[in-house]
């Protein structure tokens, strides 16, 4: 494949977009709120099979399996969350790592509810084949025969899937900028930097950490429910705990308490990701594909390492708010 | 049903056997430096692929293939302290766990790349089944059993009769009461390490016999089992550790048996694993054995 072809690209752009939905999420929880979610791809799993079941077995409308997905992730969010907020942080990062676990091997051995290993495609059952996404892709056209007004040929589905996800990424995170200077960011700010001080000033720490891991929740399902419809059939595999990683390495490349430095870390990492497979020089053509899926993630796990070394604020991050060294 | 009981009991104390050697490699690397080791795991992928290079490539019988992989890894183990949370130490409870995320993802992977993701198996006859009365020993089994008479009670007699195992549970346990009665924490923390990896050599190859055929994902599977241990028998406390092992290998397997309301069914028991692990984080973080106090 070319590098310069434009429909891998805007494939890539689509899924940078995404994955900086789902590090946002991240950021509100971990970044404002100082909870390490080490499961955030619990709730992207969730939203997808909550709507694809819905869509593929009971026929409901997109918007409202949609909807339905979100508040799937938010029943999960504070199942799991009403408890274990109150956890030291290396204990909820274990707790919160095996809940995504349960999550993924339930969706795995419980064949009859979520299609088994088969993933979205089995929802019917052996035999047929499930569709969960013609409603998303007829809109997608809708949007691309708006847009051919603009773009004459250029607007096709993908380019439609790319505006619209980026789209609402801009608007979430502008909302989310301002979120976090309103007095409720200020106070989840309090709480990550001294929790005993929020407390003895009146605020109730637990609420305040259920609301930033809800909101993280709700962000994370609609990553994961356009990560559903971007890449059309799912399976367990694709709900692995190193998705919650790339969130992770995604607000270290941009930084880690800058709400604008996400889609630069997303369209980085992104890069990085998809553009491995067209450096074909030395040493990198000693990998055949197959191994450089798993050359992207030792990278992953490289950087991870390296940049907690470094420089843990990531790269244009602000070193005095930073709460990893607690 | 009697006879699927034993069974059962036998199975349970084997995988027990697994966990609670590598548990207590991993509560006193929790205890000695207060982090979550996600890599854990992968020091056991890690092992099960250096004994089957050893077996499988130079054809060195198992026993010589376990001791290379126990060293190997425990070299492994210490690479990683001394080059990397060692010099990273004070970064914070999350910056560690994630920095272990990190090193446990490039292992994983380097596996991946010089190994593959085929599955591979140890060369042993697993046609061989061993039939004692009522129950029936896999070959993995008699061998993950032989190498448990060896290794448990070496561990034991480690912990319990030397300075060195002493001292490293004294670490474990409060670091700085150790260090105010002289013990040199630095010097056991770097043993520690050595055998944590040890241990986790250890239980790669008992994984990899048991399992009969493993890929490189075989260390991350038991990792939370492995976690599950060492909240169960208490963060930091070595013998807890031993204990807990059994206690979750016999209660995941025991679960299974149809005498007990119809069984679980044997696809739900890591789910069961998982659970108990969280309940447990929340409502009993010391652990089972443990005293109540302030972690």
């Amino acid at each position: 494949m070319a590098v310069l072809n434009p429909a891998f690209w805007i494939f890539v752009a689509a899924i940078a977009g995404i994955y900086a939905i789902m590090a946002l999420g991240l950021y509100v929880q971990f970044s404002l709120a100082g909870l390490p979610n080490f499961g955030h791809v619990a709730f992207m799993a969730v939203a997808a099979y909550t709507m694809a079941i819905l869509v593929a077995r009971y026929a409901w409308p997109l918007p409202l399996a949609a909807a339905a997905g979100v508040a799937a992730a938010v029943a999960f969010a504070l199942l799991l969350g009403v408890p274990s907020v109150r956890l030291r942080s290396d204990y909820l990062a274990i707790a919160t790592v095996a809940g995504g676990e349960i999550v993924r091997y339930l969706a795995m051995n419980l064949p009859e509810l979520t299609g088994g290993p088969l993933g979205s495609m089995g929802l019917l059952g052996p035999g047929q084949i499930a569709l969960y996404n013609q409603g998303w892709q007829a809109f997608l056209d809708r949007v691309a025969s708006a847009l051919s007004v603009l773009l004459g040929d250029a607007a096709s589905r993908d380019v439609a899937m790319a505006l619209v996800v980026w789209l609402l990424t801009l608007v979430l995170l502008c909302l989310f900028w301002r979120l976090e200077r309103s007095p409720w960011g200020r106070v989840l700010k309090a709480i990550r930097e001294d929790e005993v001080a929020a407390l003895a000033v009146g605020k109730n720490v637990v609420a305040f950490k259920l609301q930033a891991l809800v909101l993280g929740a709700i962000l994370g399902a609609l990553a994961g429910l356009l990560l559903a419809w971007q890449i059309g059939v799912f399976s367990p595999d694709d709900y692995q705990p190193t998705l919650t990683f790339y969130a992770y390495l995604i607000l270290i490349l941009g930084g880690m308490n800058r709400v604008w430095a996400i889609p630069v870390g997303a369209v980085l990492f992104s890069l990085l990701y998809a553009g491995t497979r067209f450096l074909d020089f030395f040493p990198l053509s000693l990998f055949d594909s197959g191994s450089r899926a798993f050359l992207r993630l030792f990278m992953v796990g490289f950087l991870l390492v390296l940049f907690m070394a470094l420089r843990p604020q990531g790269v244009l991050g602000d070193r005095r708010q930073l709460l990893l060294e607690k | 049903m009697l006879q699927q009981l034993a069974q059962l009991t036998l199975n349970g104390l084997i995988t027990g056997a697994i966990l609670a050697l590598t548990g207590v490699g991993a509560t006193l690397v929790f205890g000695i430096q207060r982090i979550a080791n996600f890599a854990q795991g992968e020091l056991l992928t890690f092992a099960a692929y250096v004994g089957l290079v050893l077996n499988a490539v130079y054809g060195q019988n198992l026993a010589v293939a376990t001791l290379g992989a126990v060293l190997a890894t425990a070299l492994l183990a210490l690479a990683m302290h001394l080059l990397v949370l060692r010099p990273l130490r004070g970064r914070g409870l999350v910056a560690t766990s994630l920095i272990t995320v990190g090193l446990g993802l490039m292992i994983r992977d380097v596996v991946f790349i010089v190994a593959g993701p085929q599955i591979r198996q140890l060369r042993i006859d697993q046609s061989a089944v061993l039939d004692l009365g009522p129950v029936r020993l896999s070959p993995g089994q008699a061998v993950a059993i032989a190498i448990t008479a060896v290794a448990a009670p070496a561990v034991a007699f480690l912990l319990a009769r030397t300075t060195l195992g002493k001292s490293m549970r004294a670490v474990a346990d409060n670091r700085d009461l150790a260090a105010i009665a002289g013990v040199d924490v630095e010097r056991i923390g770097t043993w520690v390490w050595l055998l944590a990896g040890g241990l986790a050599g250890i239980g790669g190859i008992m994984v990899a016999v048991v399992q009969g055929t493993f890929d490189p994902n075989l260390g991350f599977q038991v990792l939370f089992l492995i976690f599950t241990t060492v909240v169960l028998g208490g963060i930091g406390s070595a013998y807890g550790a031993l204990a807990a092992g059994f206690v979750l290998g016999l209660v995941m397997e025991l679960s299974t048996w149809s005498g007990f309301a119809g069984g679980l069914e044997p696809r739900f028991k890591p789910v069961l694993a998982f659970l108990a692990l969280i309940l447990l984080l929340l409502y009993r973080p010391q652990g089972l054995f443990g005293k109540a106090r302030v972690l």
